[in-house]
């Protein structure tokens, strides 16, 4: 393979996002009709690299090459004129429109009145169709098409541009065993025909059935490439997970008291299943697994944001029923969600008014919010997390990344909680604002509440957590205690390969 | 240490920043300021062409028009925040109106009595709104489309062609519009207390934030455990209440109702709304902006009669200043959110 000069060629991309260096001095070279898998854990660059391959964000530097020729793509549209095609996750499509229409969406064949030669369009969808091998019907809408299908309408899509290379970004993500079969007979039928292919996964199983290489990116960085059968899976996760050096701040040690909440066999259906799990007072526990395993999914059923359709939830050792997240508030528990900026603050209100708007009822003497009760509060809990401001009648949005968080944090603490559901804490904070969050956690730890700790990062669970809960696909896939995790064993549990 | 020494030019830059912050307080605040500032310019430009103009007892009609239209705007500022909007409002005024004229002719029910039940049709029809909104999640603009013409219908059933005429109304009732407190007319009074009782309460009470917090972060809003569909029923309780009042003084005011009365004075309180700074998308504005930007409008169209300019002038001036409203508000957003992009907020 290394005698053919690949169709598109990346040197030295570097990508950065603010204070996140997303991508650095990545090279990567796809061959026409090879399956080229991409792997990394969360955040390790991949979704940024092939936002760069669609045209979406421009690399800061380095250099791409398609067929030899310089490539600047300018756009999306550019990239998809250059022949580059990109399916995404979740695949974009116009729901109302049809297949048809959406394969030829923005150059529909015209008939001699300028209208639209509809018996031409149908025609020439139908045979993509046929061409791929699928039975489907091209004039029925778009909406109610399974993601699978809609998936096959952007790879007809792809064809009809005669894509020479297609960016698959983990296509499989939401498809059942079958589906996945069928969609890869239709990429090694387009690998024949020397389309070249970057298949975006996590998946071992899949990776290793699929790809003839891959490469592996991690924190931005390209580590390896390789032909798959250089490889074995354990090698790629070690790979992928590799040695970080960076600062920690250890757990400090605490306490552990008796149960605060207790979950046994918590099921959403189709979103995570038969979930078992404790977590004590003055505990860390971490629930690790790749973006999509379900994690989330788990603390917005126990904060009583989503409902489950199974199992049973017990605080401090009694059934509790969590229908909304004022039940799980009054019982003591919070959730720190994710998107600081979606879910966590009202960013037009002054720290102190974010801080208090949990309790702003109990805060209030008739009708009235007791505005200096407000300010001690809200200045106590700034102070114990030292969030740095000009005061709490400082508006949040003029605050850092990682003094939002902890105003976010402080909102909950003010409600007094038992347990603490903390979901990414420290994503897109930088590293000093990162170590005092871990700080503060520690703390929160000693001082008797029980924590459940979300991360992407394994470094961070495993320094923080006493406990580790691994999740694949919706089901607890491994649980292993403080002194028996390691990163290799977390990330092999989280792609599904136990016998690493 | 080692975080101290990360920190600090985070705090140096953090510095630069908060002069911006302060500035965006003052754009905020600029909004009221510059209502006020266009207001003078307008009395002093038709001052000097129409000499007239300027007098107690213009400006005391100015006012005393736009009342019943401040009472309204109030209600309708309430649900706005939440990212909602009302068009039933002018329905509501005209139904209760009538409904309130018809009970003091022809039952002789007490004025305290006919006025009590005229609030509480408002507090119904408002109630009525927010069930579909709040429970049914039928999008707040087709479902006060649909009780804009349901309510005026009622309204036409009621008055089956027949209008409520000054001489069938008690005394008691009409002296309120005409009677005045120290000098000043009740119904200015009334809408004053009416706007800054409502002030106080959106800007100070529990309520009232989780209002401003359902609009501005709807999804914050439910993870922090707001009852946020409780309070959206409650902020069109709330206008249908506002409309209600501005119902019961209609008649008072103008003597005659019929059952077009008060239509087409949603789009007037909207307009006001929007003058006065109060985002459209909820989450921001204040109720003492709507009630200016109710003057300003006002103002203006007194003015425009004054000066003897066509009906034609009157509405475009007034489309002008809608458009002129929301579009430097749109631009000078825009800027700052700009800057602040600049100076590295994420």
């Amino acid at each position: 393979m290394s005698e053919t000069s690949p169709i598109l060629q990346l040197t030295g991309i570097s990508k950065r996002f603010g204070a996140v260096q997303a991508l650095l001095d990545v090279d990567l070279g796809l061959l026409a009709g090879e399956v080229h898998a991409l792997v990394g854990e969360n955040g390790a660059g991949k979704s940024t690299l092939v936002k760069i391959l669609a045209g979406i964000h421009r690399p800061d530097a380095g250099e791409m090459t398609l067929n030899g020729r310089e490539l600047v793509l300018s756009g999306p549209a550019a990239a998809r004129q250059l022949g580059i095609a990109v399916i995404h996750q979740h695949p974009n499509l116009f729901p109302d429109l049809t297949v048809a229409e959406n394969v030829f969406v923005g150059r529909l064949p015209r008939n001699r009145v300028r209208g639209v030669d509809w018996s031409e369009l149908n025609r020439t969808a139908e045979r993509l169709f046929q061409n791929l091998g699928v039975k489907q019907s091209v004039s029925v809408p778009v909406r109610g098409l399974s993601v699978a299908d809609q998936q096959l309408v952007e790879i007809a899509k792809a064809l009809s541009l005669d894509a020479r290379v297609l960016v698959m970004d983990e296509p499989t993500a939401s498809l059942s065993s079958h589906e996945v079969e069928r969609l890869f007979t239709i990429i090694r039928q387009l690998r024949s025909r020397g389309v070249a292919i970057l298949f975006v996964d996590h998946r071992m199983e899949e990776v290793f059935e699929i790809a003839d290489r891959l490469s592996v990116l991690r924190d931005g960085r390209h580590v390896i490439t390789a032909l798959i059968s250089e490889l074995t899976p354990a090698d790629a996760i070690r790979h992928m997970v590799g040695r970080r050096l960076e600062t920690l701040f250890p757990k400090e040690p605490a306490t552990i008291g008796e149960v605060a909440l207790e979950v046994r066999g918590l099921t959403r259906a189709g979103v995570f299943s038969d979930a078992s799990f404790e977590v004590r007072r003055g505990e860390i526990l971490g629930l690790a697994g790749l973006v999509g395993a379900g994690r989330t999914e788990i603390a917005r059923v126990l904060f009583g944001i989503d409902k489950a359709d199974a199992g049973e939830v017990l605080v401090a050792g009694k059934h509790v029923d969590i229908k909304s997240p004022r039940d799980a508030m009054r019982l003591g528990i919070v959730y720190v969600p994710e998107d600081r900026h979606e879910q966590g603050l009202v960013l037009d209100f002054s720290i102190a008014a974010n801080v208090s708007l949990p309790i702003v009822q109990k805060l209030s003497r008739f009708l009235v919010v007791d505005r200096a009760q407000e300010e001690r509060l809200a200045d106590e809990y700034s102070k114990q997390l030292q969030v740095r401001s000009t005061g709490v009648e400082q508006a949040a949005s003029a605050l850092s990344g990682g003094n939002q968080q902890k105003v976010v944090i402080a909102k909950w603490l003010a409600t007094e909680p038992t347990v603490l559901l903390l979901d990414e804490p420290t994503q897109g904070v930088d590293i000093g604002a990162k170590a005092e969050v871990h700080r503060i956690i520690s703390q929160l730890a000693g001082q008797g509440m029980a924590i459940v700790l979300i991360s992407s990062e394994l470094s961070e669970v495993l320094g923080m957590a006493d406990r580790i809960v691994v999740l694949h696909e919706g089901r607890i896939a491994a649980e292993f205690g403080r002194d028996d995790a390691s990163q290799e064993r977390i990330m092999a549990a989280a792609t599904g390969h136990v016998d690493a | 240490m080692s975080v101290r020494a990360i920190d600090s030019p985070t705090s140096s830059a953090l510095s630069g920043r908060l002069g911006l912050e302060r500035t965006l307080t003052l754009v905020a605040r600029l909004r009221e300021v510059g209502i006020v500032m266009v207001l003078l310019a307008v009395v002093a430009i038709v001052t000097i062409q129409a000499p007239l103009f300027f007098s107690v007892s213009n400006f005391e009609q100015i006012l005393l028009n736009v009342s019943l239209i401040a009472i309204v705007a109030v209600g309708q500022t309430t649900v706005v925040l939440t990212r909602n909007v009302d068009l039933s409002v002018g329905s509501v005024v005209g139904l209760v109106a009538f409904a309130t004229g018809d009970l003091l002719k022809e039952h002789s029910l007490g004025v305290a009595g006919a006025i009590a039940v005229g609030c509480l049709l408002g507090v119904g029809l408002g109630a009525f709104n927010g069930l579909l909104v709040a429970v049914a999640k039928v999008p707040a603009i087709v479902a006060t489309l649909g009780t804009l013409y349901v309510y005026r219908g009622l309204d036409f059933l009621i008055a089956g062609g027949k209008q409520v005429s000054a001489i069938d109304l008690p005394r008691d009732y009409l002296g309120i519009a005409s009677s005045t407190v120290l000098g000043v007319p009740t119904l200015i009074i009334a809408a004053a207390l009416i706007a800054l009782a409502a002030a106080y309460l959106l800007r100070n009470s529990g309520a009232g934030r989780q209002l401003y917090a359902i609009g501005s972060n709807p999804a914050a809003a439910e993870v922090v455990g707001i009852p946020t569909q409780r309070l959206i029923f409650g902020a069109f309780v709330v206008c249908g209440l506002c409309a209600g009042i501005a119902g019961v003084l209609w008649g008072s005011r103008f003597g005659s109702v019929n059952a077009l009365a008060a239509s087409g004075l949603e789009l007037q309180v909207i307009a006001a709304v929007v003058v006065g700074g109060v985002n459209i998308f909820g989450g921001s504005g204040t109720v003492v902006g709507a009630v200016l930007g109710a003057v300003l409008l006002a103002t203006i169209e007194n003015a425009l009669r004054i000066l003897h300019l066509s009906e034609f002038w009157l509405l475009a001036i007034d489309g002008a200043i809608i458009l002129l409203a929301v579009g430097t508000d749109a631009a000078i957003r825009g800027y700052f959110q700009r800057i602040l992009v600049r100076t590295g907020r994420r």
